[in-house]
C-alpha cells in the first residue's frame, strides 16, 4: 500500500497571532512551526501502517524551503520520502490541486490529511483532493483500518460515531481518534540520522490558480475589565447586570 | 506538581544560529522532556529514587553519546547538539542531566579517546543504548579538589592489575554496571581503569541523605584487592590530564545544562508572576518583580551566547579548558542565582514540591561543586590571564 500523508506547517498552538500589511498576513515573527496536529495524528497512524502491513509512506507540503524542517521531522518519525510543492499555499483550492498533482503522479492508495490545519481552519483541501483524484473520501475520521483494497472508517458525528465500508483509493480527513495524543511519536535519535539520507523532492507546482482571497484578518476583541462583586452584595450585582450589562 | 507548561524564551532569536537538525534535536528531547520526565520528577525526588524508567528514553533521544561515531552505537553528532540536548534534559532535573553527563563525557568519551578498539566495541554500544550504566571515579575522600594527590592505587601482578583504595561521590556508583576508575600506578602516574560490578572485592554503597540531585543515586566506590584484568587498561592516555580531558567534556555540557534550569525558573517565575495578583494587580507589574525577571532573561541570554561560542570552538577543537572552565563557572552560577530570585517571585508556592523551582535551585547546590568548585574555576581562568596558579 502507498500511503500520501500531507502535512501542513502551521504555527504552534502556543504562538502569539498578529497580522501585518494592513491586517492581510500573517506575521511569522518569533513564530514556532510544527506539523499540524490534525495531520500528525495521520501521520502516526500511516507509521502503524507500515509497521504493520509494511506500507509505504510519503509526506507531502505546499510551501517554501522554510518549511523542509517539518518534512524533516516528518521522516525521522518515519516516512520514507518527502516532496514539497514549490509554492505558497495562498488557498484551500490551490493547495487540494497542487497535492492532487503529487497524488496522481505517484498512485497512492490512501491520502491522509487532516480534517483542518489549525492555521486557518478552511477545512476544504481533503474533500476537493478527493473529488480532483476521483477517490473515496471519509472526513472527521477518528479510525481507520485496510485490508487489501476494502477500507472501514470510523467518523464522528455529532454526538457519536458512524462506521463506512469504502474502498481504495481513499482520502480522509483524519483528526485525534486516529491515534491518541500519547501514540504521537517524538523523532528518536536513529530516525534522526536517517532522516538524513533519506529524499526530499522538490517540484514545481502546476499550474493551478486561487479560487479565494483573504482581505483581512481580525483577531477577537480582547476582554473587557472585570468588576468584582463581593458575595454579600447580591443587590450591586442584579443592579450592575440590570443596568450596565442589560443582560437581565 | 502542576503541568509542565514550559515555553523556552529565545530574547535573541539563538535559534537562528543552530542548524535545522539541532532544532530537530532539541526539540525532541524538550518534548520526552515534558512527556516522560516533567510527570514524574518531583515524586523520584522528594523519595530519593533514581527513575530507572527513563534510562530507554534517555538513550533514544540520544542522550548516551551523541557525538560518539554511528560506527560505536553514537549518533556522530556535533558538540551544539550534546550541549542542547543537555540543556533540554537539565531543564527538566539536573540529577537526570548528571547521569547522561557522566555516561556520555565521563565514561564513554574516555574509552572512545583512550581505549583499545576491543575495549570500544565491547562497550561503547551498550552504554549508548543503556544496557550498560557507567560511573567515572576520581574524587576521594582526602581528594577532591585536589585530585592529583589520590591514594587509589594499582599493582602489576604479571596477568593482572590488583586495585585499591576508595572513590567517594561518584554519580550513578550505587547501579553502574562499569566503572571508570583513575588511579596511580607503582611510579604514581595517574591511569583510567574499566571496573565490572561483580568483580571481587569491589562495592558500591550509596551516599544517602543528600539535600540536593536527590534523584540521581550517588555513592561510593571501594576497592578491596581487586583483580582487574590488564586489559581493562586505558592505554591512550595517562596522567592527570586523561580525567582532566573528560572533564572538560562533561563541563561543556553542564554549560548548557545549567541554562535549561534556568529557563525553566525564568519561565516559571515570568508566568507565575503574571498571573499571581496581589494589591489589586499582577506581582508582574511591580518594578521589583520586574527587576527580577529581566535580569533574568538578560543572564540567560548572555549565558546562552557564551555555550554556543563555546560549541562553535569546541567543534573545531579549538575550546581550551580555560574557557570551558569561564563558562561552566559563569553559566551555573547564572543559574543558581536566577533559581533563588525566582523562588522568591512565587513567595510560599516557591517552597513546594508543585513548582520545579526549588529542586532546580538545591540541585544547582550540586552542579556548582562537582566537575570543580566554582573557587577553583575562577582559579584556573586566573591562572590563565596571570600565569600564576593560586591553588597550588
Ligand atoms: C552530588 C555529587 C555528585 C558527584 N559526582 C562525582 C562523580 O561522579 N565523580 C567524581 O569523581 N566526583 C564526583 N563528585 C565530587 C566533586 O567533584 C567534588 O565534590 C568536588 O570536586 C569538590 O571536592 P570536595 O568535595 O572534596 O571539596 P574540597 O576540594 O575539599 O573543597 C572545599 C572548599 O574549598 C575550596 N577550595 C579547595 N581548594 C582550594 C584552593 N586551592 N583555593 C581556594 N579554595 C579552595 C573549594 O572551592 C570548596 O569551596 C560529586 C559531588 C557531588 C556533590
Amino acid at each position: 500500500m502507498k500511503i500520501l500523508v500531507c502535512i501542513s506547517h502551521v504555527p504552534d498552538t502556543t504562538s502569539k497571532i498578529n497580522f501585518t500589511e494592513g491586517d492581510t498576513k500573517f506575521d511569522t515573527n518569533g513564530v514556532q512551526f510544527v506539523i499540524n496536529p490534525n495531520d500528525e495524528f495521520g501521520l502516526t497512524r500511516a507509521m502503524w501502517f507500515k509497521e504493520k502491513q509494511g506500507a509505504n509512506v510519503t509526506v507531502v507540503n505546499v510551501g517554501g524551503p522554510e518549511t523542509e524542517p517539518t518534512l524533516r521531522k516528518a521522516l525521522a518519525i518515519g516516512a520514507d520520502e518527502a516532496i514539497r510543492v514549490n509554492a505558497e499555499a495562498t488557498d484551500g483550492a490551490f493547495v487540494a490541486k497542487q497535492l492532487a498533482k503529487v497524488a496522481q503522479d505517484g498512485g497512492y492508495d490512501l491520502i491522509i490529511a487532516g480534517r483542518e490545519s489549525i492555521d486557518y481552519n478552511g477545512g476544504m483541501v481533503p474533500g476537493m483532493l478527493a473529488t480532483l483524484t476521483d477517490a473515496n473520501f471519509v472526513n472527521t475520521c477518528i479510525g481507520l483500518e485496510v485490508e487489501g483494497n476494502e477500507a472501514t472508517a470510523v467518523r464522528e458525528i455529532d454526538g457519536g460515531k458512524e462506521t463506512i465500508q469504502t474502498s481504495l483509493p481513499l482520502v480522509i480527513g483524519g483528526q485525534k481518534g486516529l491515534v491518541e495524543e500519547s501514540d504521537l511519536r517524538i523523532p528518536n535519535m536513529r530516525g534522526i540520522m536517517m532522516a538524513r539520507k533519506k529524499q526530499l523532492t522538490i517540484v514545481e507546482p502546476a499550474d493551478a490558480s486561487n479560487e479565494t482571497k483573504a482581505v483581512k484578518f481580525e483577531k477577537p476583541a480582547p476582554k473587557g475589565a472585570v468588576k468584582l462583586v463581593s458575595p454579600d452584595n447580591l443587590d450591586e450585582l442584579v443592579s450592575l447586570l440590570h443596568n450596565e450589562a442589560k443582560v437581565i | 506538581m502542576k503541568p509542565d507548561l514550559f515555553e523556552a524564551p529565545d530574547y535573541y532569536n539563538v535559534d537562528e544560529l543552530l542548524s535545522d537538525e539541532h532544532k530537530l534535536v532539541r526539540d525532541a528531547a524538550r518534548q520526552w522532556v515534558k512527556r516522560e520526565v516533567s510527570p514524574i520528577i518531583e515524586d523520584f525526588a522528594q523519595r530519593a529514587e533514581f527513575p530507572d524508567q527513563i534510562i530507554g528514553g534517555l538513550a533514544e533521544i540520544g542522550a548516551f553519546g551523541p557525538y560518539i561515531p554511528v560506527e560505536y552505537g553514537g549518533a556522530g553528532l556535533d558538540q551544539i547538539s550534546y550541549g542542547l540536548i543537555m540543556q533540554e534534559i537539565e531543564r527538566g532535573d539536573s540529577g537526570v542531566r548528571s547521569t547522561a553527563s557522566v555516561q556520555s563525557s565521563l565514561v564513554m568519551y574516555p574509552i572512545w579517546k583512550y581505549g583499545t578498539e576491543e575495549q570500544r566495541k565491547k562497550y561503547l554500544p551498550k552504554l549508548a543504548s543503556g544496557e550498560f550504566m557507567g560511573c567515572f571515579g576520581l574524587t576521594e575522600p582526602d581528594h577532591g579538589s585536589n585530585p592529583g594527590g589520590m591514594v587509589t592505587n594499582f599493582k602489576d601482578k604479571g596477568d593482572h592489575y590488583l586495585l585499591n583504595g576508595a572513590k567517594l561521590w561518584i554519580s550513578n556508583a550505587p547501579f553502574a554496571d562499569v566503572a571508570v576508575v583513575w588511579a596511580k600506578d607503582e611510579s604514581g602516574r595517574i591511569h583510567g581503569l574499566i571496573v565490572e560490578r561483580g568483580m571481587e572485592g569491589f562495592s558500591t554503597p550509596e551516599t544517602h541523605n543528600k539535600w540536593s540531585l536527590r534523584a540521581s543515586a550517588t555513592g561510593e566506590l571501594i576497592f578491596d584487592n581487586v583483580k582487574v584484568p590488564k586489559e581493562n587498561l586505558l592505554p591512550g592516555k595517562s596522567g592527570l590530564g586523561a580525567p582532566l580531558g573528560c572533564l572538560d567534556s562533561a563541563r561543556y555540557g553542564i554549560a548548557w545544562g545549567a541554562i535549561g534550569a534556568a529557563m525553566d525558573c525564568y519561565d516559571t517565575a515570568l508566568r507565575y508572576a503574571k498571573e499571581r495578583i496581589q494589591f489589586d494587580k499582577p506581582i508582574a507589574a511591580t518594578q521589583l518583580q520586574q527587576k527580577k525577571l529581566a535580569e533574568m532573561i538578560t543572564e540567560i541570554t548572555k549565558a546562552q551566547l557564551l555555550a554556543w561560542r563555546l560549541g562553535v570552538l569546541r567543534e573545531e577543537g579549538r575550546a581550551t579548558s580555560a574557557q570551558i572552565s569561564m563558562a561552566k563557572r559563569n553559566n551555573v552560577e547564572m543559574a543558581i542565582k536566577i533559581a533563588r530570585e525566582a523562588r522568591q517571585v512565587l513567595g510560599g508556592m516557591g517552597i513546594t514540591g508543585e513548582y520545579s523551582i526549588m529542586r532546580h535551585m538545591v540541585n544547582l547546590e550540586s552542579v556548582i561543586t562537582y566537575e570543580g568548585t566554582h573557587d577553583i574555576h575562577l582559579l584556573i581562568t586566573g591562572m590563565d590571564i596571570t600565569g600564576h596558579a593560586a591553588f597550588k
